[in-house]
């Protein structure tokens, strides 16, 4: 509530010093005998309302903090406060409550002894509240009448104006890539409190994966901990199987656009292949788990194999291939699109025919970029969720038969965090260990596959 | 409508068009032109830029199929054989008819597999042994042997621009062609690099029929034996490659010759 207040407040200072600085700016235009501006009126403007935003969005993070403790203070000075319990969940409940019902967020409080608090609560937030206007309108009016000060007809408040965006425009990257940090940084903490309770070697090399969340979490049973099933299944359903289906037929039909279809064709079947990007992955996971799986299972009995589970690696993979299509395609496309025509004339003046020319010029010259492209698949695949959720199955099966159930890095993930054990429990922290190693092996094939791309552009520039 | 030179002998042509206009899509590039090439000689066509000397050198091995608007009408032969016919081998046809590009443009592979691709698509060699000897007739023929034999192996980008339009030249030699079309093979090259090329084709001319697009006339007069002159998609004279040098009759070839316009 406050701070919205404060921020109301505040831009309708700034508002107000953009508008005087801006008349102010106007007037030294339309005096006799008018100095050539140096950066015209708005520009003068935006300065003083930056000057006059800035600070007092500062000011207003810091209350934010401040206020709800200057709050709490003045609450437990007043005389009201002595029939409190001293410590503990009943003292804070009660507070909280209290606090509650003067911010208006309830109505009326349960427990009566909160009642008296009420209004200790109401008063200290209301005298806080006329506090923070009263500063938030003292910082806007002395920062404002500094920069009013410094507007002059030879002042150069255009360039000024300019790295104030330059400086917005840097902090906004900078919030993508530090929270990419804070990310990893989380990552990295919380597996530390794994492998403090469970060995990486266990870990990393051990071959059963039971986690089970309601055992002593004090000491837990390492042998229970192995990955490898799981990294088994995510390398067999996302860079195996998915890419099976999804390299030959992503190449295949990137090479038909290239190089075989008509130009009003390709203009149709471009973008109909990349609405295939576009479906979501939900949609593929029932598609995968209803339509496909059952199928597979079907087609499994029916030759004899009676034992097929419903929950197949084969069904997740085959969609999931599905779904990496557009990504290898377009990357292929662009790929064999940006081999020079010089090339493929160079191949057929010797008489070679058009699939010769693929075959044995293009796709080879092309073939860096198709890799990256692979590669970013890849890492795409193993990264997927909803699909082996839905239609993998949830055993971690170290198996080479596609038609078993199995279970991914990304399955355990969803089903250690989403489970009945407690947050500190090494299963549940398994879930981060997971989720480093998944991230590691993601990071490193985009951090190659973006190298090899750039090198084949390099190539033909 | 060409001037034919009086002093030109009539020779066994190798390659004959008649009457041939090429359109893209409504507009005309060539038109009606009528010229014969032999055997044993290097015909170099010239003329201003945008004149049309390369559609009709494209239009020589059917290079221009790749370009979808355009279309070619008249008749053009070789060995008698009209090779816009219905039912022509257009893979055939550029075996025989091997072209040399502007840019050179070897295939980002070995210098070895560079002059074997053609060969190999066309199974010209049974064994690698032949497929060695190929290679290295070919790049001997090309006189890059010498220069490439130790690292046959390495990359055919990785040659110099001269070096890399004698792989280009050595490449098509390969297939065994019996005409070569070179489309301004000398523009991208510097002088020294541009005469090997021009002593190459001289060496070349006993055993093809050449045909040569030009800028440059002092080349055309280095190199070739017969010389056209195209003007704005018309052949406007052609002739002994002295006669129209030194004593051209259209008033048009005399005025690009002298430099008036060009």
């Amino acid at each position: 509530m406050t701070p919205i207040t404060l921020l109301l407040i505040a831009l309708g200072l700034a508002l107000a010093g953009w508008l005087a600085a801006r008349a102010r700016a106007w007037s030294f235009q339309t005096a006799p005998e008018a100095p050539r501006l140096a950066a015209r009126p708005n520009y003068h403007g935006w300065y003083v309302a930056l000057w006059i935003i800035f600070p007092v969005l500062a000011f207003i993070l810091l209350w934010s903090f401040i206020e709800p403790q200057l709050v709490m203070q003045a609450v437990l000075a007043s005389p009201a406060a002595n029939g409190l319990p001293e410590f503990g969940f009943e003292r804070d409940s009660i507070l909280a409550e209290a606090r509650a019902v003067a911010a208006g967020q309830s109505d009326a409080v349960f427990n009566p002894a909160a009642q008296a608090m009420v209004d200790p609560f109401r008063e200290a937030i209301q005298k806080n509240q006329w506090i923070g206007i009263a500063i938030t309108i003292a910082i806007a009016l002395v920062a404002g009448s500094l920069a009013f000060l410094r507007i002059k007809p030879d002042f150069t408040a255009r360039t000024r104006v300019e790295k104030a965006v330059m400086a917005i425009l840097l902090l906004a990257s900078l919030v993508a890539i530090l929270t990419t940090f804070g990310i990893f940084a989380s990552l990295v903490f919380e597996t530390i409190r794994f492998f403090g309770m469970v060995s990486p070697i266990d870990f990393l090399f051990g071959t059963f994966w039971a986690p089970d969340p309601m055992s002593n979490p004090t000491n837990p049973d390492g042998s229970r901990y192995g990955a490898i099933p799981l990294f088994w299944g995510t390398i067999y359903i996302g860079a195996i199987i998915a890419m099976i289906v999804a390299i030959p037929l992503g190449l295949m039909s990137a090479i038909y656009l290239t190089q075989y279809a008509d130009p009003r064709l390709r203009a149709w079947l471009k973008p109909a292949l990349e609405i295939l990007a576009g479906v979501p992955t939900v949609v593929y996971g029932y598609f995968a788990a209803l339509t496909v799986a059952p199928a597979i299972r079907d087609a499994a009995v029916s030759i004899g194999i009676s034992n097929a589970s419903s929950e197949s690696a084969l069904a997740a993979g085959l969609v999931m291939g599905v779904m990496i299509i557009p990504f290898v395609s377009s990357m292929a496309d662009d790929s064999i699109a940006a081999v020079p025509s010089a090339m493929r004339d160079g191949s057929l003046a010797l008489g070679a025919t058009k699939s010769e020319t693929i075959k044995r010029v293009l796709v080879p010259a092309a073939l860096p970029g198709i890799v990256g492209g692979v590669m970013l698949a890849i890492s795409r695949a193993i990264g997927e969720t909803m699909i082996v959720v839905m239609a993998a199955g949830a055993a971690a099966n170290l198996s080479a038969n596609p038609l078993e159930a199995m279970t991914t890095v990304t399955f355990q993930i969803v089903a250690m965090l989403t489970g009945e054990g407690s947050f500190d429990h090494p299963a549940t922290l398994s879930a981060f260990a997971l989720g480093l190693v998944l991230f590691l092996v993601t990071l490193a094939l985009n951090f190659v596959a973006l190298r090899v791309v750039k090198r084949f552009r390099e190539a033909y520039e | 409508m060409t001037v034919i030179h009086p002093n030109l002998k009539q020779l066994d042509a190798k390659m004959s068009a008649k009457d041939v206009s090429v359109f893209y899509s409504e507009k005309q590039a060539i038109d009606n032109v009528s010229i014969d090439v032999p055997t044993g000689h290097v015909t170099a066509f010239i003329g201003p830029s945008g004149c049309g000397k390369s559609t009709f050198l494209r239009v020589l091995n059917r290079m221009n199929d790749t370009i979808p608007t355009a279309r070619v009408e008249g008749t053009i032969e070789l060995d008698g054989e009209d090779i816009y016919r219905s039912g022509m081998d257009v893979v055939q046809l550029r075996a025989r008819v091997g072209m040399v590009f502007q840019k050179p443009n070897p295939f980002p592979k070995s210098i070895y597999d560079n002059i074997a691709y053609g060969p190999k698509i066309h199974g010209l060699a049974e064994s690698k042994e032949e497929l060695d000897e190929v290679v290295e007739r070919s790049l001997t023929r090309a006189g890059l042997w010498d220069e490439v034999k130790d690292r046959l192996l390495d990359s055919g980008t990785a040659l110099s621009g001269g070096q890399q339009q004698r792989l280009c030249i050595a490449r098509a030699i390969a297939v065994d062609p019996e005409v070569i079309l070179m489309d301004e093979p000398c523009s991208a090259l510097d002088p020294i690099a541009t005469a090997k090329i021009e002593e190459l084709i001289a060496e070349l001319t006993d055993r093809y029929a050449i045909v040569i697009v030009t800028h440059s006339m002092q080349q055309a007069a280095r190199v070739s034996q017969r010389t056209a002159f195209f003007h704005l998609g018309k052949m406007v004279e052609y002739g002994q490659t002295k006669d129209i040098f030194t004593n051209p009759i259209e008033e048009r070839t005399k005025d690009y010759i002298t430099g008036r316009y060009g």
